[in-house]
């Protein structure tokens, strides 16, 4: 009897010990964080006297001031309109050029597929600040071949590293980055597509361009909304490309992007508070997005379990 | 779904359109072909700037090679009693450890999720879906602020720890372990007396294994590429991995632009080691994310 009871309280608790890890890490290094951010977020310091001595600075509640400050602050504002600006060039070219290039992957009237694949996914190795450095040694006029060529040619190639043209040289970098991976996700939910369908609509006379546009796009679909969200997210959050670019420009802020701006002001500036409010508002801009990817993924995912 | 009937038909000759997809199209071939150039064009400029000593690299075509790749590659190495090795070492470690650590606690999470019922798993399962969105980098400051009240910042633990949680990798595998573990083997070993330990290391684990080839390079390139938690955590240079050495060289580059030479073969060496695992390691990068399925 006793033995049986054992048995099973350790039946009930397996699970729950053995997602132990899991939920202590996710606990520890994830929701405590995210809380201890929330909290921050509405704390101010409030210095007594001259500021001396150890009683003289104290924590009190700010109530919403840090947010009407980050929601006010034109710097802030200005790296929220960069980023906006940033994605709107970079998601619609990286997304679009996926797609094609998984389509003619995936087309039988393509040649040389499995060197483009490679070579095309190639970039996805290549960790962010490495390929800045690259492309930024790219962009610079003394040392890339570009400027070398078009300025033997007498031509004037326009300075990428400019203030006018910076974002799109970054937008480049994150493309460059990004291209493969996704054209790898669409690739693969194409290749998932019994062919009879592609044979049948051949039987009926259909062109290869037109099972691309009808069928295929139709059905990487899903597909693509994911990737489309997964880019925003990144987009909101881009932090190594600029900052690696900053030592070859001058025309990087060091609050050119919204997480820079939260960088600089727990680091340099040590106002942890507002850097607090400013994360939490990006935090709930993307959390805004996840909902739409929760509603979506759900209801696709889980058909095959007990 | 679009069948073949949805499909408005203006034929051209029948027999075109079923041959037509034997014949290759020059055009199709040639875009593929500009999209691959465009990305190793990168790639292959760091292989020839790296062959170049500091004046060649100012001042000829980049392109084309130069024979000092060894003498670069020994100053390099010269560096700061061979600085640039010790972050080769450490981010195989960050990555490697981390990512073999990440594995293991995101196949231990999905198996449990996808193959017991019990009370909170829904609420559980929706809590780590949750993370998956929740940028890493947003966590970054906080986590920065959590090791320093543990004593914890600038060591490997404060780059290491917090990147063993992959919300992401839990969802990988607990839809490859609801797809590749069937719910009867389970049982009869269960029935045999297994421990529920024993059954997932010795028979969940390996059915799951393509799966976690997966997870583990995920998570190994998201380690390798997460610049701004290192960024933050560590101040003391011989900590730091690849991406964090090179940006600060990079910077000082900036006042003494012969350290740039530097910069581009440590570019090149680092990227290398990367470039070959993919290339060895191809056929398991095979990602539906919609449908949630990784088919490897």
């Amino acid at each position: 009897m006793r033995r049986r009871s054992h048995r099973f309280r350790s039946r009930v608790l397996t699970p729950y010990l053995m997602l132990a890890p899991g939920i202590l890490l996710f606990a520890v290094f994830m929701a405590a964080p995210i809380l201890y951010t929330l909290y921050l977020s509405f704390q101010r310091v409030e210095v007594s006297g001259l500021g001396l001595g150890s009683g003289a600075r104290k924590q009190v509640f700010a109530g919403l001031d840090n947010y009407a400050a980050a929601l006010s602050d034109p710097e802030f504002a200005a790296s929220v309109g960069r980023v906006l600006l940033y994605g709107l060039i970079l998601i619609p070219c990286m997304l679009g050029l996926a797609l094609l290039f998984a389509l003619l992957l995936d087309s039988r009237r393509s040649r040389a597929t499995t060197f483009s694949r490679v070579s095309i996914f190639l970039p996805y190795a290549v960790p962010a600040v490495i390929s800045s450095l690259l492309w930024g040694f790219l962009y610079l006029p003394s040392v890339s071949p570009f400027y070398y060529v078009t300025e033997r040619l007498g031509l004037d190639m326009p300075q990428i590293l400019s203030s006018g043209l910076i974002m799109f040289g970054i937008a480049n970098i994150a493309l460059w980055g990004g291209v493969g991976f996704n054209m790898i996700v669409i690739y693969t939910s194409l290749k998932a597509v019994p062919n009879d369908i592609y044979e049948a609509a051949r039987l009926d006379g259909a062109t290869e361009t037109q099972i691309a546009l009808r069928i295929k796009i139709p059905i990487v679909m899903p597909s693509l909304i994911m990737t489309a969200l997964f880019s925003i997210v990144a987009t909101l959050q881009v932090f190594a490309e600029p900052t690696t670019l900053r030592p070859l420009t001058n025309t990087l802020s060091t609050s050119w992007t919204p997480l820079m701006k939260v960088y600089r002001d727990a680091f340099t500036r040590d106002d942890i508070y507002s850097a607090a409010a400013s994360s939490i508002v990006i935090a709930a801009a993307t959390l805004l997005i996840s909902f739409v990817f929760l509603r979506v993924v759900q209801k696709r995912a889980f058909g095959q379990e007990d | 779904m679009a069948t073949s009937s949805t499909l408005t038909p203006p034929l051209r000759s029948r027999r075109d359109s079923v041959h037509g997809h034997e014949k290759p199209s020059p055009v199709a071939t040639a875009l593929l072909l500009l999209g691959a150039l465009y990305c190793l064009l990168p790639v292959l400029w760091v292989l020839m700037a790296s062959t170049k000593d500091g004046s060649e690299l100012f001042s000829t075509f980049t392109f084309a090679p130069s024979t000092h790749l060894f003498d670069n590659i020994a100053q390099l190495s010269a560096y700061r009693d061979g600085l640039f090795w010790r972050w080769m070492a450490n981010t195989a470690l960050y990555a490697g450890a981390g990512a073999i650590a990440s594995t293991f606690v995101s196949a231990l999470s999905g198996y449990v999720l996808a193959k017991f019922v019990f009370p909170g798993k829904g609420a559980v399962f929706n809590i780590l879906l949750m993370g998956v969105l929740v940028p890493g980098v947003i966590l970054a400051i906080p986590q920065y602020f959590l090791m320093a009240q543990l004593g914890l910042t600038n060591t490997y633990w404060a780059v290491f720890l917090p990147q063993i949680i992959s919300p992401y990798g839990i969802y990988l595998a607990r839809i490859y372990a609801a797809a590749a573990v069937p719910t009867d083997v389970v049982e009869a070993a269960r029935t045999d007396g297994s421990s529920e330990l024993g059954i997932f290391a010795r028979i969940a684990m390996p059915m799951m294994l393509p799966g976690l080839v997966t997870i583990f390079l995920f998570q190994f390139v998201a380690i390798w590429n997460n610049f701004m938690l290192p960024y933050i955590m560590l101040g003391d240079d011989s900590l730091f991995p690849i991406t964090v050495g090179l940006n600060g060289l990079l910077n000082q580059g900036a006042s003494a632009p012969a350290l740039y030479t530097l910069v581009v073969t440590g570019a090149l060496l680092s990227v290398l080691p990367l470039i070959l695992m993919f290339l060895l390691l191809q056929r398991f990068w095979r990602v539906d994310l919609a449908a949630g399925a990784v088919k490897a």
